[in-house]
């Protein structure tokens, strides 16, 4: 019962870092909110045993991706309208 | 599906899982069509593609069961089994064997995992892509909210040739947000429509280069003339901007035919140096640039 | 408009909603993806087959290897294509540039780094080489290679990075790590065998066949991992400068 009640509270807080993500106007923020999401699904993938996928996760959702997306941002508007 | 008060007990309760994955699809999904910068809508797809990425293992998920990777005593190299079982020796013994029904129930599925690693990578393959056109579009039109490319878009489609060329001779003033915009739409243009935008140009590149020609007399006087009326009239104040023309400068000096066409050019972007030094550029690429001084 | 964008999206939510309640109970291993005859198949043979411990990266470069090969050439090209996406493009509206001027490199950082990029590419190298025996494998190690080298950049600036490793040098590295991985594949195929069948390779090498499908699938796996290294620093070096190499992040 201890582990559904971890499931259950990682994904609520998945839905929530999501929602996040999409809401802020700063895009700096909202990317590192998704780094946040990236490594709540990290950890949820090494719960159900998947651990490769969650090392791939880790590496590339919560490090390059998130880099990427700064770096990008680093060139455009910081502030979006929406 | 509402007939008996159990159906949605099992729905919230027991497959409370797949609701939410529902509920993850969705915000990705519709951040993807509804939201208004670009950016924001890349983060949608991502979400959409890690939520679907979760779908994919959580059916994938054996209770009780252990990660996809031989325990000890079924290890094919054999050699790292306990010594003291009895049962136990005699697989370590006889190297790697055939698991049976039994023990295959105690690990994990790994056909999902290898799928969806693969999905992983193509993600952030795509994630990269997407962010370089979206650097593309920002240089293009100055700006990554939706409505506001789409509209200008529409007043390119809709002032056709002769406006092209009058924003482009308004826009003297060389504040570089505006600059970017009129030297960039027959750029930007220039790919999609090669005909509309090689066609307008010219004339009046025509009309004007002759003038040009007779204003600017050498390489060297002309360009810290340029120089100094660019450096004076941008808004930057970026150290590289003074760097810029001079190169371009020095470049234009060492080309033979788009020099007179590069000297008018010796703005403080780096579009001068990009467009004198493109030796792919074609000739209706400086020709759209010359109306503009 | 936008607005009328939630009514699709609200039915295609109603109808998944629908059709979850026909799914099996989470964790049963009765599922049909858990009870398929080819699932079981890879557990209970990947030890005969190929003595690898780890199914997965088995799996992922034995069993599906064709899959793997066409994996590297799509991020090769993405790679590819962000290069001649960003190349000779305009340059950026300077405003921005008056703030990221000539910052030193701050000494904490720098030294910090410097004791910690060692470490981190030997673990990178631990990782692609104990792919076969722990999670891990060629896509983690390559990925974290490749973070290395970002970091470089991170901490002095792209010019430095650029000095070890210029972009130029990415694109071959690239193209070298899809040239061994279909290099192994030929090599199978011209000793009789299938593309890709690595167990061939017991003709040349003094292992027996399954050992050569395990050393093979390491080969395969450095392969994948250079692509992948050379590709992610290149992306970086690419997306934070537009394309000029200069300046940036």
């Amino acid at each position: 019962m201890g582990l559904e009640l971890f499931n259950t509270l990682i994904l609520l807080l998945l839905v929530v870092a999501a929602l996040i993500a999409l809401r802020v106007k700063d895009l700096l923020t909202a990317s590192v909110v998704f780094a946040v999401y990236s490594f709540l699904m990290c950890l949820l993938w090494a719960e159900m045993g998947a651990v490769d996928v969650a090392f791939t996760e880790a590496t590339v959702g919560a490090g390059i991706s998130t880099v990427v997306m700064i770096a990008t941002i680093f060139n455009l508007k910081r502030k979006s309208s929406d | 599906m509402f007939e008996d008060g159990s159906i949605i007990n099992e729905l919230f309760i027991e497959r409370l899982n797949y609701l939410i994955y529902v509920v993850l699809l969705l915000i990705g999904l519709h951040a993807m069509i509804a939201k208004n910068n670009l950016i924001k809508k890349l983060i949608g797809m991502s979400i959409f593609q890690t939520a679907i990425i979760l779908f994919y293992v959580s059916v994938g998920v054996k209770e009780g069961a252990t990660i996809p990777i031989y325990l000890p005593e079924h290890d094919p190299h054999g050699s790292h089994a306990s010594h003291s079982d009895g049962n136990e020796t005699e697989q370590s013994n006889h190297g790697p064997v055939v698991l049976d029904a039994e023990l295959v129930k105690g690990y994990s599925n790994p056909l999902p995992h290898v799928l969806m690693l693969t999905a992983i990578v193509v993600g952030v393959a795509t994630l990269g892509l997407a962010l370089a056109l979206c650097l593309r579009i920002y240089q293009g039109y100055g700006t990554i909210e939706e409505d506001e490319i789409l509209a200008k878009i529409e007043g390119q489609e809709m002032g056709t040739k002769p406006s092209v060329v009058v924003k482009s001779v308004d826009s003297s003033k060389p504040a570089t947000s505006q600059s970017a915009k009129p030297a960039s739409k027959p750029k930007g243009s220039s790919s999609p429509s090669p005909k509309r935008s090689k066609a307008s140009p010219r004339t009046k590149a025509k009309a004007t280069s002759p003038t040009t020609k007779a204003k600017t007399s050498g390489a060297k006087p002309v360009s810290p003339k340029r120089k100094a009326a660019a450096s004076k009239s941008t808004t930057t104040g970026s150290k590289k901007s003074p760097a810029k023309p001079k190169t371009a400068a020095s470049k234009s000096t060492t080309k033979a035919k788009p020099k007179p066409r590069a000297k008018p050019k010796a703005k403080p972007t780096a579009r001068a140096k990009a467009t004198s030094t493109a030796k792919k550029a074609t000739a209706s690429k400086p020709k759209p640039k010359t109306p503009k001084k | 408009m936008k607005k009328l964008s939630l009514i699709p999206v609200l039915l295609v939510g109603a109808l998944l909603i629908y059709a979850a309640e026909d799914f099996p109970e989470w964790g049963s291993p009765s599922a049909p993806a858990s009870a398929s005859p080819l699932s079981s198949h890879f557990i209970s043979n990947t030890g005969v087959d190929t003595e690898v411990p780890n199914m997965v990266t088995a799996v992922l470069a034995d069993y599906r290897g064709f899959d793997t090969m066409f994996e590297t050439v799509v991020v090769f090209i993405a790679g590819m294509a962000v290069l001649a996406i960003l190349k000779n493009s305009s340059g950026p509206n300077s405003k921005k540039k008056i703030f990221h001027i000539e910052t030193e490199p701050d000494i904490i950082v720098t030294n910090t780094v410097r004791l910690l990029i060692p470490v981190i590419q030997i673990f990178a190298f631990y990782v692609l080489a104990h792919g076969h025996v722990s999670p891990g494998g060629g896509f983690q190690g390559g990925v974290v290679m490749g973070a290395s080298f970002i970091m470089i950049a991170l901490s002095w600036d792209l010019d430095t990075a650029l000095a070890r490793f210029p972009v130029e040098r990415c694109t071959v590295v690239a193209g070298l790590g899809i040239i061994l991985y279909g290099g192994i594949g030929l090599l199978s195929m011209f000793l009789g065998g299938e593309f890709l069948d690595y167990a061939e390779l017991a003709n040349i090498f003094p292992v027996s066949r399954e050992m050569a499908r395990y050393h093979a699938m390491l080969g395969v796996e450095i392969g994948v991992g250079l692509t992948v290294t050379a590709i992610m620093f290149s992306l970086y070096a690419n997306l934070s400068t537009e394309g000029r190499l200069k300046g940036g992040l």
